[in-house]
C-alpha cells in the first residue's frame, strides 16, 4: 500500500428528495499521493462534487447523508470529525477553490479582509502579518499593485481575477492538498490558460496535492499526473494520465475520448457518438451503470456492476469485458 | 474591407455591420454611452457551407447572429441575404425572408416554452406562416421528428419530461421546419455533456448533406468549430480579427490573438499537449463601452507597437481568401 495522504474508502452518499433518494456517490474509494496531481473527470451529475463534499464535512444535510465509508487525513477520519474540527482542516491543511468565486466570496467585504481572516484565524497572525501577507499572496497569483487592490471589493475584480484570489485563500495557510472543482470552467480559454499556468507554476514552488475536478479531458491531460473518471456515482477506472489517453479500457473512457474533436485534428472524421442518456440515479445499480449505452455489453454485465479490476500497472477500469477481444475478461 | 462582388455562391453578404446599444443612466435616462458590441464585421457565407465564429465571451458573436437575422435594428452596415438587402425590407417581404433564416439557441431549457408540448413547438412556425393546415401538421411534425431522430410518439409530451440533447433535438426539428436554407446555430452545444455534444454535432452534419443547408455556427470551443467548419472567424472586441478556410487558419494563424487562443485550447492528450508552445495572454479582454483606440487587441497583444494605438487596422485579405486585422501580419506569412 503506497502512503496516501488521503485516504478515502468505500463512500456512499445520498439525497433524500421529493421524487427519491438520489443515490450521488455508490461507493468511492481512492487514494492521494502526497504533492501529486490527481484528476477527476466524468459528465454532469456523476457525482465528482459531491464526493469531494462529503470528504469535507460540506454535504448541506437534510437533504443529504454521508451514508458510509471513511476518509482519513493525518491519521484522522474526516467523516468523523467534530464540525469545529473539520472546519479547521479545510481552513489550514485542505484548500479548497470551486467554480464560481463570486458564490464563495463575501460581496460586501473586501478582498483583503476576506485574505486576513483564515490568517488570524488558522494560524495566529496578528492584524499587521496578516495585512502583509496577504498582499504577498495577491501578487504570488499575479494580481498587479496588490497593496492597493487589497480594498476592492469582489465585483470589482474581473473573473479571472477573483478566480486567482480563491487561489490565493486557498493556498493562504500553505495547505498539504489543493481541492478544485471546475475552477476553470467559467472562464474564457484564454483566462483558463493564465490560471492552469499560474497553478503549475505553485505547484512547483509549494508542492502541494491538487484534486482538479473538471468535465474537460483536454485540461486534466495538460495538469494531472493520475486520473480518476466518474459514471453514475462510481469511479469506472483509474489510471497514470499518460496511459489512460493511450490506452483506455473502459468503454465510457473510450467512448468520451473518441466523441472529442481535437483542435490539432488533421482529417475531418465523423465524431464517434455515445447514444442514449448519462443515467438516472434513483436506485443504486445492481447493473454495470453503463451498460444501456454500452456496445460490448453482455449478459454478465446485466447481473452483476462490475468492481475495479487490475487492467495494467496502476491501471484499474471497472469493466467485465476486455473490448480489445470482446470476450469476458 | 470585403468588398467583393456578390456572386451567385454566395448566400449572405455582411458589409460593416455595426450593432451599438445605448447605455442610460441618470433620473432623465440620458444616454451616456454605448456597448459597441458589433462594431463593424464584415464577410459572406458561402451556400452550403459552414462558416465557424469563434471568440471568447462577450465578444459580440450572438450579436452578430442576431444582428443579421434583424431581431435588431443595425446601427450601421448593410446583409445581403440573396441578393436581397434585409436592413429595410418590411412586413410580408420580411416575412417570407425569415423562413429562409432560421436559428438554434445555446439553452435548450430557456428557449423553448415549457407551456408547450413537442408538437405544438416543432407546429408553431408551419401555422404561423401558414405552410400547413389540419393533419397535414401532424404529418409534417412526425417527419421532422424523425429526422432529428426522436421518437414521433413523443410528440404529445412537455419540454421537461426531455434530456438536454432531446431538447435541442427539439429546437433542431423547429428550426427545419420551414425549409430553411440558412441556419444560424449559436452556441448549439455549450450547454451539453460530452458525450452527448457529439450526436448533436453529428445531427446537425447529416441534416446540412440532406438539405444542403448553409450555417452560421457560432462556438467558443476551437476544437468543435475545426471540426465542423469550412471557414472560421475569429471576433474580438466587437471586431473580426481573421478569416480563412479552416486548414489555414488553424495550421497558419496571421493574427496574434488567433495566435494566442488557438495555443490556448487544452489538447485531450498528454503528449502532444507537453509538447506545444504556449502563449499566456496578460490581463482581461477590455469592456466593449470603452474600446482601446487603434487595434481592439493592442492592450493585450504581445508585439504591440506605437502604431498600433494611433490607428485601427484594416481588415484587408493577405493571402487569397485569408483576411486578417494586424499591421503586422506578414511576419507570419
Ligand atoms: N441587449 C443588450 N443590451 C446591452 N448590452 C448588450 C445587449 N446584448 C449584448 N450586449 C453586450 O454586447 C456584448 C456582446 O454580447 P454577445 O451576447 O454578443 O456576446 P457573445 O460573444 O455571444 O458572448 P457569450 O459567449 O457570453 O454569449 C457584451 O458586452 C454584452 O454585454
Ligand atoms: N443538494 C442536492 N439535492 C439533491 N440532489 C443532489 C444535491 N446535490 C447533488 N445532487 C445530486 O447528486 C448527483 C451528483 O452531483 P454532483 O456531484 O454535483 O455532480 P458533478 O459531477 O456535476 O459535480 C446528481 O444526481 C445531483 O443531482
Ligand atoms: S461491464 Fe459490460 S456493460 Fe459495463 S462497460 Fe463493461 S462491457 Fe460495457
Ligand atoms: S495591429 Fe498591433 S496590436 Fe493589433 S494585433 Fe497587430 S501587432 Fe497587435
Ligand atoms: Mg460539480
Ligand atoms: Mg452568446
Amino acid at each position: 500500500m503506497p502512503d496516501f495522504i488521503l485516504d478515502v474508502q468505500g463512500l456512499e452518499t445520498t439525497f433524500r428528495t421529493p421524487d427519491g433518494v438520489v443515490h450521488a456517490v455508490n461507493g468511492v474509494s481512492f487514494g492521494l499521493l502526497e504533492g501529486e496531481t490527481l484528476g477527476v473527470v466524468g459528465e454532469s451529475g456523476c457525482g465528482k462534487s459531491v464526493t469531494m463534499l462529503s470528504v469535507l464535512g460540506l454535504i448541506p444535510s437534510p437533504p443529504g447523508k454521508v451514508e458510509a465509508g471513511k476518509a482519513i487525513f493525518s491519521g484522522q477520519d474526516l467523516l468523523k470529525m467534530s464540525k469545529e474540527d473539520i472546519r479547521h482542516v479545510r481552513g489550514a491543511q485542505i484548500g479548497m477553490v470551486f467554480q464560481d468565486p463570486m458564490t464563495s466570496l463575501n460581496p460586501v467585504l473586501t478582498i483583503g479582509r476576506q485574505l486576513e481572516e483564515p490568517l488570524m484565524l488558522h494560524i495566529g497572525m496578528t492584524k499587521n502579518q496578516a495585512r502583509e501577507r496577504a498582499a504577498e499572496l495577491l501578487s504570488m497569483v499575479g494580481i498587479p499593485n496588490a497593496k492597493d487592490r487589497l480594498n476592492d471589493y469582489p465585483h470589482q475584480y474581473s473573473g479571472g481575477m477573483r478566480q486567482r484570489v480563491m487561489i490565493a485563500m486557498a493556498l493562504s495557510c500553505s495547505p498539504q492538498i489543493l481541492i478544485a472543482d471546475e475552477p476553470t470552467t467559467a472562464l474564457d480559454v484564454t483566462i483558463q490558460a493564465q490560471i492552469m499556468d499560474l497553478v503549475k507554476r505553485l505547484r512547483d514552488e509549494l508542492g502541494m496535492a491538487i484534486i482538479w475536478i473538471t468535465h474537460d479531458l483536454g485540461v486534466v491531460a495538460g495538469l494531472a499526473q493520475r486520473v480518476l473518471v466518474m459514471y453514475g456515482g462510481f469511479i469506472i477506472e483509474e489510471a497514470p494520465v499518460q496511459e489512460l489517453y493511450s490506452n483506455p479500457e473502459h468503454p465510457y473512457t473510450i467512448g468520451l475520448l473518441g466523441s472529442l474533436p481535437r483542435v490539432d485534428e488533421k482529417e475531418r472524421t465523423k465524431l464517434f457518438s455515445i447514444e442514449g442518456q448519462p443515467p438516472v440515479l434513483y436506485q443504486k445499480p445492481d447493473a454495470c451503470p453503463f451498460a444501456p449505452r454500452c456496445k460490448w455489453a453482455m449478459e454478465h454485465c446485466w447481473q452483476e456492476n462490475p468492481p475495479l479490476l487490475v487492467v495494467g500497472p496502476e491501471h484499474r477500469a471497472a469493466c467485465w469485458v476486455d473490448t480489445r477481444t470482446g470476450r469476458h475478461r | 474591407m470585403v468588398t467583393k462582388e456578390m456572386n451567385n455562391d454566395t448566400l449572405l453578404h455582411v458589409d460593416d455591420l455595426k450593432m451599438h446599444f445605448p447605455i442610460h443612466r441618470g433620473v432623465f435616462q440620458r444616454q451616456v454611452g454605448a456597448v459597441r458590441a458589433v462594431d463593424g464585421v464584415s464577410f459572406d457565407v458561402k451556400r452550403g457551407e459552414t462558416l465557424g465564429l469563434v471568440g471568447e465571451s462577450g465578444c459580440g458573436k450572438s450579436t452578430t447572429g442576431r444582428t443579421i437575422l434583424q431581431l435588431y435594428k443595425p446601427t450601421g452596415g448593410s446583409v445581403t441575404f440573396e441578393g436581397t438587402d434585409l436592413v429595410n425590407l418590411k412586413g410580408e417581404q420580411m416575412r417570407q425572408m425569415r423562413r429562409k433564416m432560421q436559428m438554434i439557441f445555446q439553452d435548450p431549457y430557456a428557449s423553448l416554452n415549457p407551456r408547450m408540448t413537442v408538437a405544438q413547438l416543432v407546429g408553431e412556425p408551419l401555422m404561423v406562416h401558414n405552410a400547413a393546415t389540419g393533419a397535414e401538421i401532424n404529418e409534417r411534425v412526425a417527419h421532422l421528428l424523425e429526422l432529428v431522430n426522436l421518437n414521433p410518439a413523443f410528440a404529445t409530451r412537455y419540454p421537461h419530461e426531455f434530456s438536454g440533447g432531446q431538447r435541442q433535438r427539439i429546437g433542431v426539428a423547429r428550426a427545419l421546419a420551414l425549409q430553411p436554407s440558412f441556419i444560424i446555430c449559436d452556441e448549439p452545444i455549450s450547454a451539453l455533456d460530452v458525450s452527448i455534444q457529439a450526436q448533436v454535432v453529428n445531427l446537425l452534419e447529416e441534416l446540412q448533406e440532406q438539405f444542403n443547408l448553409t450555417y452560421l455556427f457560432i462556438a467558443h470551443d476551437l476544437s468543435m468549430v475545426r471540426h465542423i467548419s469550412d471557414r472560421v472567424a475569429v471576433m474580438y472586441l466587437g471586431v473580426i480579427v481573421e478569416l480563412a478556410t479552416r486548414d489555414e487558419l488553424y495550421a497558419k494563424p496571421l493574427h496574434p490573438y488567433t495566435q494566442a487562443l488557438l495555443s490556448a485550447v487544452p489538447i485531450p492528450d498528454p503528449v502532444a499537449d507537453a509538447k506545444r508552445k504556449r502563449t499566456i495572454l496578460q490581463g482581461d479582454v477590455p469592456s466593449p463601452a470603452n474600446p482601446p483606440s487603434g487595434c481592439r487587441f493592442r492592450t493585450r497583444c504581445p508585439i504591440a507597437e506605437a502604431v498600433c494605438a494611433e490607428s485601427r487596422p484594416e481588415f484587408r485579405e493577405i493571402r487569397p481568401g485569408h483576411f486578417v486585422a494586424c499591421f503586422f501580419a506578414e511576419r507570419f506569412l
